[in-house]
């Protein structure tokens, strides 16, 4: 493995520049990684809000809080603001701070379109907010009431907010792929001298593999939606049955990015578990190499599964079968992860501090998510479960243990790196567990009513459902405030704390762990020597 | 087995539920609450996606509790409290060495199982078998309601959600007119959509197929019992998605037949009504265009013509109602392009007269107009 054989030069030629401009014209990574987790921080409120919103209209049979409309907005919203701000951003914002750190680089490799591409995102926010606030004002036309698969034809139905989102879907592609092309450059060219590509840490790979995923498939999101907005002011159908275009081919372009999204998002995170485990396992990451094959082996598998969103289109036989089994083999590089993590933990001297914890949870959580993920490319079977909230509630166990706990889970690792201070271990410890439990109760009892027959996206459902809706939403207010807690512990460890020291945990192993805690506003001015062993 | 097991838990735990008083109405019965599986199946293909769903879940589960076992095992010896030493070198031994080879055959074995066992399923959901005769019934999805054509026998029936106050605890889960269906005759569905996309799903009979613009998709069944069945819209389809209930009615054949003979003496009546040369007085025409109001236009304009503004405009004092009838009758008939107001020309022209006499006097939107059938004859 890599150890760098002597802590690098302290050459700090100047601090940060003080007040706004530190900010708004930062090139440094550690400034705009801070503005990404912060920026993901005020998206995560914001998306959990819609969702208390939705939970509390569903704790019941009836329309008791919001109009139809405005509930099928508050879903749509609910999911942009959390794919698109909060869970991007904060694996941006992770990758901003540690790869420079990890590979010995003293900077992102294009450090003024890294301030680019963070400046954008408060602008595609403003849009993403407008669309869903332009409505309530006179003449502001009708809600989004499509929810984020934006499909047409009802999508050209909606009033002007679908145009606010078109350009807000614009702008945050544009971020990503800027973003995507800067990991890319600085992962290639940036590492410290001897540092060789398979000695990487998983996370930086992990981020690899995610930025090529990006790159490829979010010009396909913009180019569908672009058709979208043509159709809706310009005149042609390309979606429009009835001007010779076709509703389904907006599915295809749509999944063909969103489907490798649900691995942008989840890759980062799992790559930060290959960090955490070894330190608190007290022994060597299991299967570095076959991780890193791994992952490339669920993006290359990601890219062409996409059609098992809409079994239900009526497409051929051949097609059905082919995307059935495709979709089925993810589930060997994912299994092969997922043993790797758990081979990482065996015979290990392992102590649980929340990184850990969330690790742990994350393992068992996220199979349980994979495995009824499994059941749902089965295509017979997804007659039934498909549009149910059986598939609300795999989602939801996919993707927050698989994208939003392993972000947890870093923030809590590195806080002490990026801070200087230990956070407060029993209230992160209390966080955890609320967080964990009422999690379970939200999402589990969503599987009984979605086999039972309850369709996603209603907004009032018969009295048979009542039952584990009510049991879903107590969970949800539960799972809501647990993250005030997260806030106030983050508010406190960035006030003050325990003094961390530059390895902050006893066994970290990494060169993140060299530079001191929290680290000069300019790290690796002369790159580490890479010895290997 | 699972479900005698599950229906035991669940009387169970819905009578504790009626004891604390925590909603459960007496009426509990009737439908089947705390249900978590699918509910029983009602055809052939339902039944074997019933199995297949069974028997991955089946693998789900007992994969699960290996890994589950694994790493708890894992936390309770290998941690440092218990001074467990950490084995530096457990990657580097055989095990680590080939466990990138051995875990993913394995993986694939597991796969390969679960695809095999759904092929044949599969194949006879996805292929409608075509060696004895089929009834065909074409189901079109409209906002908000769904419209079933038989067409072998030139008979068509609209189903729309019904209130609370008719549906009970069926609510949003009733109709006013179901889809009446004989058993142990193999039905081929084609579906359709006239406006967005909508989909077709009765979890019984385990059919779910999107209802799209321009397309025409199949699903097939063969009902192997007598019931009732009810499901619902499962493709997000703007506003009232959630009022888009679907009941099916499984019948004897005998009882089938006489239904739809039933269904033509309807249509006939009607069209012999319609197309009566006669002049309607205004009553009359209010009175069947407030029935046909309340049923067809009032889910989005409301049944005091309020409308629900941006989306659904008020015909309450709305320039169209009030102002000139050519233009009033060219919005029923053709629709307004890029909104959900659709075109409504499938009815007759008796339906068309009523309705726009009754938009046109009721609420205060007093302009006296009487139109005619002959009149909406001549606009079409």
């Amino acid at each position: 493995m890599t150890t760098a054989t002597h802590a690098h030069a302290d050459h700090e030629h100047h601090g940060p520049p003080s007040g706004l401009k530190r900010w708004l014209f930062s090139t440094n990574h550690k400034d705009i990684g801070t503005m990404y987790l912060v920026f993901a921080l005020i998206m995560l409120f914001l998306g959990g809000a819609s969702a208390m919103v939705i939970r509390a209209e569903l704790f019941m049979p009836g329309l008791q809080l919001v109009q139809p409309d405005l509930y099928n907005n508050l879903v749509t919203n609910h999911a942009l603001i959390m794919i698109f701000g909060a869970v991007m951003p904060a694996a941006a914002g992770l990758a901003n701070w540690m790869i420079p750190l990890m590979i010995g680089a003293p900077d992102m490799a294009l450090p003024r379109m890294n301030n680019l591409s963070f400046w954008i995102l408060p602008a595609a926010a403003l849009m993403l907010i407008l669309s869903f606030v332009v409505p309530f004002f006179p003449g502001g036309g009708t809600q989004i009431n499509t929810g984020w698969t934006l499909y047409p034809p009802l999508s050209l139905q909606v009033g002007m907010s679908m145009d606010f989102l078109i350009f807000a879907i614009h702008l945050l592609g544009v971020s990503s792929v800027l973003a995507s092309i800067n990991i890319i450059v600085t992962i290639f060219n940036m590492r410290a001298p001897g540092l060789r590509m398979m000695q990487l840490p998983i996370f930086v790979w992990a981020w690899l593999v995610t930025a090529f995923l990006l790159i490829l498939v979010v010009p396909v999101l913009a180019a569908g939606v672009t058709m979208l907005l043509f159709d809706r002011h310009f005149g042609t159908s390309f979606f429009i049955a009835a001007g010779g275009g076709d509703p389904v081919l907006f599915q295809h372009l749509f999944w063909f990015f969103g489907h490798p999204e649900v691995y942008i998002l989840i890759l980062p995170s799992l790559g930060v578990l290959a960090s955490i485990l070894p330190t608190f396992s007290r022994k060597p990451l299991f299967g570095h190499h076959s991780l890193v094959g791994a992952m490339i082996a669920i993006a290359a598998l990601g890219m062409i599964v996409w059609a098992h969103h809409q079994y239900t289109v009526g497409m051929s036989l051949a097609a059905v079968k082919y995307f059935m089994i495709m979709t089925i083999l993810i589930s060997i590089p994912v299994g092969l992860i997922i043993f790797n993590y758990m081979m990482t933990m065996w015979r290990g001297a392992m102590t649980f501090e929340t990184p850990m914890l969330f690790t742990v949870a994350i393992i068992l959580m996220f199979s349980f998510g994979g495995l009824t993920g499994v059941m749902l490319a089965v295509v017979p079977a997804d007659m039934q479960y498909h549009d149910s909230m059986f598939v609300v509630a795999h989602f939801h166990y996919v993707l927050l243990p698989g994208a939003v706990w392993g972000l947890f889970a870093g923030v809590f690792y590195w806080l002490p790196k990026w801070t200087g201070h230990m956070y407060d271990e029993k209230l992160a410890k209390t966080f955890f567990w609320l967080h964990v439990v009422s999690f379970n109760i939200t999402f589990f009892p969503q599987h009984f009513i979605g086999l039972a027959g309850m369709p996603r996206r209603i907004v009032d459902y018969n009295v048979m459902f009542t039952e584990f809706n009510m049991i879903s939403s107590v969970g949800a207010f539960f799972f809501g405030i647990s993250h005030l807690l997260f806030l106030y512990i983050i508010i406190k460890t960035v006030r003050g704390g325990e003094k961390a020291k530059a390895r902050a945990w006893e066994s970290a192993q990494g060169l993140e762990w060299e530079v001191e805690s929290p680290p000069p506003h300019h790290t690796w001015t002369t790159p580490p020597t890479i010895k290997t062993a | 087995m699972l479900a005698t097991k599950r229906s035991r838990s669940g009387s169970l735990l819905a009578a504790a539920l009626a004891v604390t008083g925590f909603g459960a109405t007496a009426a509990a019965d009737e439908v089947q609450r705390w249900g978590v599986n699918f509910p029983p199946p009602a055809s052939t293909t339902a039944q074997e996606i019933y199995d297949i769903h069974m028997l991955t879940m089946g693998i789900a589960t007992i994969l699960l509790v290996i890994i589950f076992a694994v790493v708890i095992y894992s936390l309770i010896v290998h941690r440092k409290s218990r001074g467990y030493p950490a084995d530096q070198h457990f990657h580097e031994t055989w095990f680590g060495r080939w466990s990138w080879v051995f875990v993913p055959v394995m993986v694939l074995g597991v796969d390969l199982t679960i695809a095999g066992a759904a092929q044949k399923t599969l194949e006879r959901v996805w292929v409608v078998p075509q060696d004895q005769p089929l009834l065909d019934v074409k189901v079109i999805g409209h906002q908000w309601y769904w419209e079933f054509v038989y067409l072998d026998h030139d008979v068509k029936i609209e189903s729309r959600f019904v209130p609370k106050e008719e549906a009970g605890i069926h609510y949003l889960r009733e109709v006013d007119n179901r889809l009446v269906l004989p058993t142990h005759q193999r039905v081929r569905f084609l579906h359709t959509a006239s406006d967005v996309l909508h989909a077709f799903w009765v979890p019984e009979l385990a059919v779910k197929k999107d209802a799209i613009p321009g397309y025409v998709t199949e699903t097939w069944v063969n009902l192997t019992r007598e019931g009732v069945f009810r499901g619902q819209c499962a493709e997000l389809c703007g506003t009232w998605h959630a009022r888009m209930p679907i009941v099916v009615e499984g019948v004897s054949q005998e009882r089938f037949d006489a239904w739809i003979e039933e269904q033509k003496q309807v249509k006939l009546a009607a069209l012999a009504e319609a197309t009566a040369e006669r002049e309607w007085d205004k009553d009359e025409l209010m009175a069947r265009g407030e029935r046909l109001y309340n049923t067809m236009c009032a889910a989005c304009h409301q049944v005091d013509g309020s409308g629900m503004p941006p989306a659904f405009p008020a015909i309450r004092g709305s320039a169209v109602a009030t102002g000139p009838i050519p233009r009033h009758m060219e919005v029923v008939l053709k629709g307004v392009p890029g909104t959900a107001m659709a075109a409504w020309n499938s009815l007759n022209d008796l339906e068309i007269a009523s309705i726009i006499t009754y938009q046109r006097n009721a609420w205060g939107n007093d302009t006296g107009d009487v139109v005619q059938p002959s009149d909406v004859n001549a606009a079409r």
